[in-house]
């Protein structure tokens, strides 16, 4: 068994490398998907929670937290007793934001000093949190226009954003651990996804399915090579994100590349139920981007999945890419611990064990 | 300009730089008023030159003239009295017969006056009229050829080209559609029909027969068969063993070209020789040697210096399978529905240790689906299909390593090399080690393909494609073969190349299960089983079969006539209605 499923895969590798236009599918959809998610994404912020660490009791400081509060992009509010809190605040991701009113500033207001006001972002949701921050500078500008026109003199008040994570804000720290995601995919995906129904298309198949072998091996030496092709590509662009484009990486790379294969596997499980719907390699591509596509959405890359309503947000549970994304971002950007990414990874354990169960029981079904 | 409707003058076309030229200095002249026979296997180049006869593709160098009209200069005044019908029909299948029509009407500029008139004449002319409101895409093949000429006719050509218009269309839709191009023909019309059927050829005023891009033959067709005039023979009367009798046969010395006939063999005899000896043939007491009408085919193999020789080298490496002639393949009661659609019914048959069956029917009369259920590809809705023994649902993986299998197709990996294909065919049924070694370097050995060993399978030439596909599928020595037309458009040496191969595992013991449209073909099988709207309405040795339909009108049919008489009986009998 196992030297009939060696022989598949080597055949399955080299079909994929030996021809000049499955290496180009390899390559220029996820180019395509690069330009497009990275430029053409902006969006509105809502349903955020705010964090408030007030250590100035004074009435211009309250006014200044109820403006906030009552802004519609935050839905909801964490109220912090203590600077020591925030740290916990944002690596937990419990708040997009904190806004730390410092003991002083009432006074420094009353003297018309310099009166600033922290406010820090979580800078792993990039796109996000600088929304966020454009809504707290608008916030800050309007209180102090009203207090401008109620005291008739300048007042110092100013906002100091500080993005936590990603210091400067750097949209590329934000896109390329979710390229790591995306492009992984699309290779899952279109590797099984187009491979059956070219075999279908050009009469392979049905040699196959004479020969002595099992449909699951057949299946694994579908499998296995689209594994294998999508770590490799995950392996490349975590390479060219960290020494081309200077992203940082913080984390651990067995822990990354442990969760890349059970995310690979979940994938894999949809390109075969795909594969063993299409009859051509047409209907297998559209197949494919019919799942490609809402699961890039509903993944939180493009725009936050807490600002989607509650029914799209339950449906998101589903999507392996939610999970995936969230360990990748926190695995470069920060050292995400093992056990933050465990919890991530179980539920694309359980997704990957639905997929390829359905796959298999698909593919099995269609040979009758 | 009245005797020449198109001049081909020195016309050479190329692909590509690296590719070999696909028409090579090629200069004839087609006169109208007749069908012309554009004639050739797969490959030769048949498609590159009615693309450039319509001006789609312009010549490398030299011309074509299409009535005064240069392609290269006159393209759309050329379009204007060119109708042309590609391979693939050209139909929209999500539309209506009449949506078709309608479609090409506007294309051509029919205008709404003349169009009902014509839709009338081509409606009836095709026999198409009870199915204006049906889907192309649900007509038989036949009837979409039909309809595909149709198309080509709203208005009348000077010159019509048909793309190989009998590919996958069974006997009785091919003669109707000749008989109907035949009735087109007229002072100013000329008709090409391509073809990769010799036997096309010969019904044809003229044919250009071309091959690898090269033209070897133009003229009307008697001229060609005239160079083995009295060379075709049959020996008949055979009591021993035809396939040995044949091996034996193309053994000798005088012996160009031969292949089996039924219960005879058709011999054609190198040029001034005698008839060999019948004893060296081992045909029995009675076997006879009989002159027969030359055939285009026996002058076109001859034309190539003859036919492959009677011994298998394949057979040679292999080993004899055990046992007597005990049953290998059986099928009981198969039976397939699709819905409310039963595409096979009840169908039985039993194929004894080294024998040959060939399934026959026209498409879509449940031939393919049956094929599909004996090799496991398709679960029978009831019924079993049992291989060496083995329930194909019960044990597959057990019965399908003793099977090989062969598609029409040739179901190679076209990027895969030639000996990656072998390497991962032999993987795939269980070789490994030096027995794989071995096995691989024995299959380049038997069949040829070191030149080819590093390049792409889907860039060899259709005939090591062919022997490459062959090679793939017997690897691990199968007891039985299951073949899917198997030759379909290759030409006429590979093809008996192939059946030396087959008829030399046959006798090693290995059975033999073959569908196809080839009436050649079907001639090799020691039984035929005849699937006709989803049943078995015949069976039977080839000569037996032709036997049965013997008529005062037709003395003795060729397996064709046997074949579209044994429909029409059936139809005769149960009625139109069934459909």
């Amino acid at each position: 068994m196992f030297n009939r499923i060696r022989a598949l895969i080597i055949k399955e590798l080299l079909a994929l490398l030996r021809d000049k236009k499955s290496r180009m599918v390899l390559i220029v959809p996820p180019l395509i998907q690069l330009f497009i998610f990275s430029f053409a994404a902006t969006q509105e912020v809502k349903n955020q929670t705010l964090a408030v660490l007030n250590l100035d009791h004074g009435r211009p400081a309250l006014t200044l937290e109820q403006d906030f509060t009552g802004a519609a992009t935050f839905s909801e509010v964490i109220h912090l007793q203590r600077p020591e809190e925030i740290p916990a605040v944002i690596n937990e991701q419990q708040a997009i934001a904190v806004l730390w009113i410092p003991a002083d500033f009432s006074r420094n207001l009353a003297r018309g000093q310099a009166a600033p006001v922290n406010f820090i972002l979580d800078g792993r949701k990039t796109n996000a949190a600088q929304i966020v921050q454009g809504y707290g500078v608008r916030i800050i500008n309007s209180y102090r226009d009203r207090l401008t026109a109620s005291t008739g003199q300048q007042t110092g008040v100013t906002l100091v954003a500080r993005n936590w994570f990603n210091p400067n804000l750097e949209f590329r720290w934000f896109t390329v651990p979710s390229l790591v995601c995306i492009l992984t995919t699309v290779i899952g995906l279109i590797v099984t996804g187009l491979s059956v129904a070219r075999e279908r298309e050009m009469g392979t198949f049905e040699q196959l399915l004479v020969s002595p072998l099992h449909p699951l091996e057949i299946l694994m030496g579908k499998a296995l090579p689209a594994l294998l092709v999508g770590l490799i590509e995950g392996a490349l662009i975590v390479t060219i994100g960290v020494f081309l484009l200077q992203v940082p990486f913080n984390g651990s790379l067995p822990l990354l590349f442990a969760s890349m294969t059970i995310f690979l596997l979940a994938i894999i499980g949809v390109g075969l139920f795909v594969s063993s719907l299409a009859m051509t390699q047409q209907q297998a591509v559209l197949g494919s981007f019919l799942f490609l596509v809402p699961a890039t959405i509903l993944s939180g890359f493009a725009s936050p999945i807490e600002n989607m309503p509650h029914w799209l947000q339950t449906i998101s549970y589903a999507n392996p890419l939610r999970y995936f994304m969230a360990i990748v971002r926190g695995i470069f950007l920060k050292d995400m611990p093992a056990a933050v990414v465990w919890g991530q990874t179980w539920p694309l354990a359980i997704i990957a064990c639905i997929t390829l169960s359905m796959a298999t029981w698909l593919f099995k079904k269609r040979m009758e | 300009m009245a005797n020449e409707s198109l001049v081909i003058e020195d016309l050479t076309y190329s692909y590509g730089k690296h590719l070999p030229l696909a028409l090579s200095a090629l200069s004839a002249t087609i006169r109208p008023g007749i069908v012309t026979g554009l004639v050739g296997p797969d490959g030769a180049g048949k498609t590159t030159l009615m693309r450039l006869m319509t001006a789609l593709l312009l010549p490398s160098s030299g011309s074509l003239t299409v009535f005064g009209l240069d392609t290269r200069s006159n393209a759309s005044q050329l379009h204007e009295i060119i109708g042309y019908m590609p391979q693939k029909f050209g139909l929209y299948e999500d539309l209506s017969v009449m949506q078709n029509l309608r479609l090409y009407a506007d294309l051509r500029n029919v205008t709404a006056a003349d169009r009902q008139q014509v839709f009338a004449r081509l409606l009836t002319f095709t026999g198409l009229e009870p199915f204006q409101k049906r889907l192309a895409g649900r007509l038989s093949g036949g009837m979409k050829q039909k309809l595909g000429l149709a198309c080509a006719l709203i208005r009348k050509p000077s010159l019509l080209l048909l793309d190989e218009p009998s590919v996958g269309v069974d006997p009785v839709s091919r003669r109707e559609l000749w008989r109907m191009v035949q009735e087109l023909v007229d002072e100013e019309t000329a008709v090409i029909w391509s073809t990769a059927y010799l036997d096309e050829a010969e019904l044809c005023q003229d044919v250009l027969l071309l091959e690898g891009g090269r033209l070897i033959f133009s003229g009307p067709p008697r001229n060609m068969t005239e160079r083995v005039a009295d060379r075709c023979f049959q020996v008949q009367g055979i009591t021993g063993n035809r396939r040995q009798v044949l091996s034996r046969a193309l053994q000798q010395p005088e012996v160009q070209d031969g292949i089996v006939q039924g219960q005879n063999v058709r011999i054609v005899l190198r040029a001034d020789q005698n008839p060999p000896a019948l004893s060296l043939l081992g045909a029995g007491p009675e076997a006879r040697l009989v002159p027969v009408a030359p055939r285009f085919e026996d002058a076109y193999v001859d034309a190539l210096g003859g036919g492959p020789g009677g011994v298998s080298a394949l057979a040679a490496a292999m080993t004899a399978l055990p046992g007597d002639h005990e049953i290998t393949v059986e099928a009981k009661g198969l039976t397939k529905r699709f819905g409310d659609f039963t595409a096979a019914r009840d169908v039985s048959f039993a194929i004894r240790r080294g024998e040959i069956f060939g399934l026959l029917g026209p498409n879509g009369a449940g031939k393919s689906t049956t094929f599909k259920m004996m090799c496991g590809l398709l679960r029978p809705s009831s019924g079993t299909g049992r291989v060496v023994g083995l329930d194909l649902q019960q044990a597959p993986g057990q019965a399908r390593s003793r099977l090989g299998y062969m598609a029409q197709k040739f179901s190679l990996y076209g990027d895969l090399s030639a000996r990656q294909n072998l390497v991962f065919f032999s993987g795939v049924y269980g070789l490994t080690g030096t027995r794989q070694k071995e096995t691989v370097a024995r299959m380049i050995d038997i069949f040829g393909l070191q030149p080819h060993l590093k390049d792409p399978a889907k860039d060899l030439p259709l005939g090591f494609k062919q022997r490459l596909a062959l090679a793939c599928s017997v690897m691990h020595e199968p007891a039985v073969l299951f073949l899917d037309e198997p030759t379909s458009g290759v030409d006429p040496l590979t093809r008996r190349e192939f059946w030396t191969h087959i008829n030399g595992l046959v006798e090693l013991g290995v059975t033999v299960l073959v569908t196809t449209h080839f009436m050649d073909e079907a001639e090799y099988c020691d039984r035929i089983g005849l699937i006709y709207r989803g049943q078995m309405i015949a069976s039977g040795p080839p000569d037996e079969l032709k036997a049965q339909t013997r008529s005062p009108q037709i003395p003795d049919p060729t397996l064709e006539e046997a074949f579209i008489s044994l429909l029409q009986q059936w139809d005769a009998s149960h009625g139109e209605a069934a459909s």
